[in-house]
């Protein structure tokens, strides 16, 4: 008889509430009894509430439990759960879970579901097809289809891949860079650690792909420090590929040549903007570099460099397996194919939630996160990380697009969602923008370097009650410069939460003096 | 994790490898600060003439990256997210308490990206969600 196969997240988030002593107390105890059972640790499925969320391969199908905690074991190996038994933590046939089956999994489809560092299980669900039709192509005809997919940066910019793409190709050099940008600093965001820990091997081959069309030859990816667990998956995934033939002298037996490296980030915000990064990557000082020259032409060491960010280059590989059309046949108007939302926060039901863009903002609030944690009504939620907008359940109907979160002043970013309950105070929320520039700014520019520290100043005379009119005019006086006068996104955008939060809840700024706080 | 004194030849023979890396400089400091647990000031001089750098550039990258110390780690090293997904399920509260109680063995974080399970602390290099004080407690040397 073959052993009952059990996946057991070991994604940080699942750890982190306690996976790994679930995991030991399962084994332990399948030991007892004499039952062979194979422990599979799986990247998360993304319904980060229901961690750990242990699964059990009954037939075809995988059965889940979860939230379980290690006392609760026992309990389940007495209900028979080995064999998908009843137990309160029973959540069924863990595909049907409404929650995952009405996502759109494109970038996200092996992760939860592959062992993360099998490369035979990458395979056999779809791996290296798209690196493998890459290899049949011409760089020109590679930049096409990206470029046709209509494939933007998921960092946060949305500039569309495959014109990027087409400025490194065309950029004469014997010596190109691909980066990738895993400098996920954004709060709110975490889609990049998890595809990176649960499914390496698509960014890589992403990655190949990308080397390939524009003719590079080496690759870093730029990870920060706080990611230890994906630091180290992807790290061995690397050496993985290396022995498998997909990275090195000959990609997957063609005259293709490319490898990677992994850099480890310092615990700086800014080196996730994407001139920081390479200063950080050349060993300096993450400060800014002005544009241009652009990096497509002289990013990396001086020579034209493709920069990523982990889910725009782990979007590829499906975009060439399945080609242009069936990506862009997703989303909507020119945000096309799916975006991995992050609900976070204060929300009973966060995670990874990839969908089509075009969702409303209240459908993923209130549809798959299912409302606040703390179970107060919703007050204001922040979308786009520590840089975009806070807006109010009243904002709830806007679609979840590139274009009208810019026009209703605010932005997508990396996609994350920070929900908060009515215990916020916007005011304090504007004050800490200001401080998270003042601490992560790189000090190239001075709005940034300095506004941040007055516009904290202004803010907390606004906190204190003290002349609320002069001390607005002055703050939105200082966003304005900081918007128009930053030399990069962290002072530009930090107005954003800002005024914002200013413009959306102007109660938390008026009248402080008498009455709150 | 064990951590040695500062031993030149220990430090050298760290740095030789990264020779053919490019860009050294930020990867010699963190592999300094893997071995020793911080950056001894003689590691500034080493680095600088192993790489052919001045030592201002050294000094200059070893004092932005947040991660990197020039003296020695405290006993526990406790890290509480304060960015702002953790900051909505009570992080500030939590980091009163937790400063209270273990001082300057606590500093702040920005994002552990364990956003949909705040508050996030790490202690001595592991990840704990949904944190509190008794589970920070227990995870203390």
């Amino acid at each position: 008889m073959s052993s009952i196969k059990i996946y057991i997240p070991g994604d940080s988030a699942a750890v982190s509430v306690g996976a790994d002593d679930v995991a030991r107390e399962i084994s332990r105890l399948a030991n007892d009894s004499k039952i062979d059972i194979e422990i599979i640790r799986n990247g998360t499925r993304g319904a980060l509430w229901l961690e750990p969320l242990v699964e059990v391969q009954v037939g075809d199908d995988r059965i889940g439990y979860g939230p379980v905690q290690v006392g609760e074991v026992a309990s389940l190996f007495k209900a028979q759960f080995l064999h998908g038994g009843s137990h309160a933590l029973n959540v069924g046939i863990v595909a049907d879970l409404v929650w995952l089956a009405q996502q759109d999994r494109i970038t996200f489809k092996r992760v939860g579901i592959v062992d993360p560092l099998s490369i035979s299980d990458y395979q056999a669900h779809g791996g290296w097809v798209g690196l493998q039709r890459a290899l049949t192509m011409s760089g020109e005809q590679i930049v096409a289809e990206v470029t046709e997919s209509g494939l933007r940066g998921r960092g946060g910019a949305g500039f569309p891949a495959g014109i990027k793409w087409k400025t490194v190709l065309e950029t004469a050099g014997e010596v190109k860079y691909i980066c990738c940008n895993a400098d996920e600093g954004d709060s709110g965001t975490f889609a990049d650690r998890i595809l990176m820990e649960g499914d390496p091997f698509t960014l890589l081959e992403g990655m190949a792909i990308a080397a390939i069309a524009v003719g590079a030859q080496e690759g870093f990816v730029y990870i920060r420090s706080e990611y230890p667990a994906a630091i180290a998956k992807l790290s061995a995934a690397i050496l993985i590929a290396r022995e498998f033939g997909v990275l090195g002298s000959s990609v997957l037996g063609s005259t293709h040549s490319f490898d990677i490296k992994v850099r480890v980030g310092g615990g700086s915000y800014v080196c996730g903007e994407e001139t920081a990064m390479l200063e950080s990557i050349e060993g300096k000082r993450g400060v800014v570099r002005s544009k241009p020259p652009l990096p497509a032409i002289a990013g990396l060491f001086g020579k034209p460099t493709v920069i990523n960010n982990v889910l725009t280059l782990a979007s590829v590989p499906a975009v060439l397996a399945d080609g242009a059309a069936s990506y862009k046949s997703r989303g909507v108007g020119r945000s096309l194919g799916t975006q991995i939302f992050q609900l976070a926060g204060n929300v009973k039901q966060g995670g990874i939630v990839e969908t089509g863009f075009g969702i409303s903002l209240g459908e993923l609030i209130t549809g798959y996160g299912g409302g606040s944690l703390s179970g107060k009504p919703i007050k204001a939620v922040q979308i786009g990380g520590p840089l975009g907008a806070y807006f109010s359940p009243k904002n709830f109907d806007i679609p979840m697009d590139y274009e009208s979160l810019i026009a209703a002043g605010g932005m997508l970013g990396h996609g994350g969602i920070v929900i908060f309950d009515t215990s916020v105070d916007l005011a304090i929320q504007a004050k800490f923008a200001m401080e998270f520039c003042a601490i992560e700014s790189c000090g190239k520019c001075t709005p940034c370097r300095l506004g941040s520290t007055r516009g904290a100043e202004t803010i907390q005379r606004i906190i204190n009650g003290e002349e609320f009119e002069p001390n607005k005019r002055l703050l939105l006086d200082l966003c304005e410069v900081m918007t128009d006068g930053s030399l990069c996104a962290m002072g530009g955008l930090t107005p954003m939460p800002v005024m914002s939060a200013m413009i959306n809840f102007p109660e938390d700024f008026e009248n402080r003096a008498e009455g709150k706080k | 994790m064990t951590l040695s004194s500062w031993s030149l030849d220990v430090a050298m023979a760290l740095l030789e490898p990264l020779r053919a890396e490019p860009g050294p400089v930020l990867i010699a400091l963190q592999a300094i600060q893997r071995e020793f647990g911080y950056v001894p000031s003689q590691a500034v001089a080493l680095i600088a003439t192993t790489f052919n750098v001045s030592r201002a550039d050294v000094h200059g990258v070893l004092t932005f990256y947040h991660d990197l110390r020039t003296t020695e780690a405290p006993l526990n090293e406790i890290k509480i997210c304060v960015a702002e997904a953790c900051q909505a399920v009570g992080s500030r509260d939590l980091e009163k308490v937790l400063k209270g109680t273990y001082a300057d063995q606590v500093c702040d974080a920005f994002c552990f990206g364990n956003c949909a399970l705040g508050p996030a602390v790490m202690v001595n290099g592991k990840l704990i969600g949904r944190a509190t004080a008794a589970k920070v407690a227990e995870e203390i040397k």
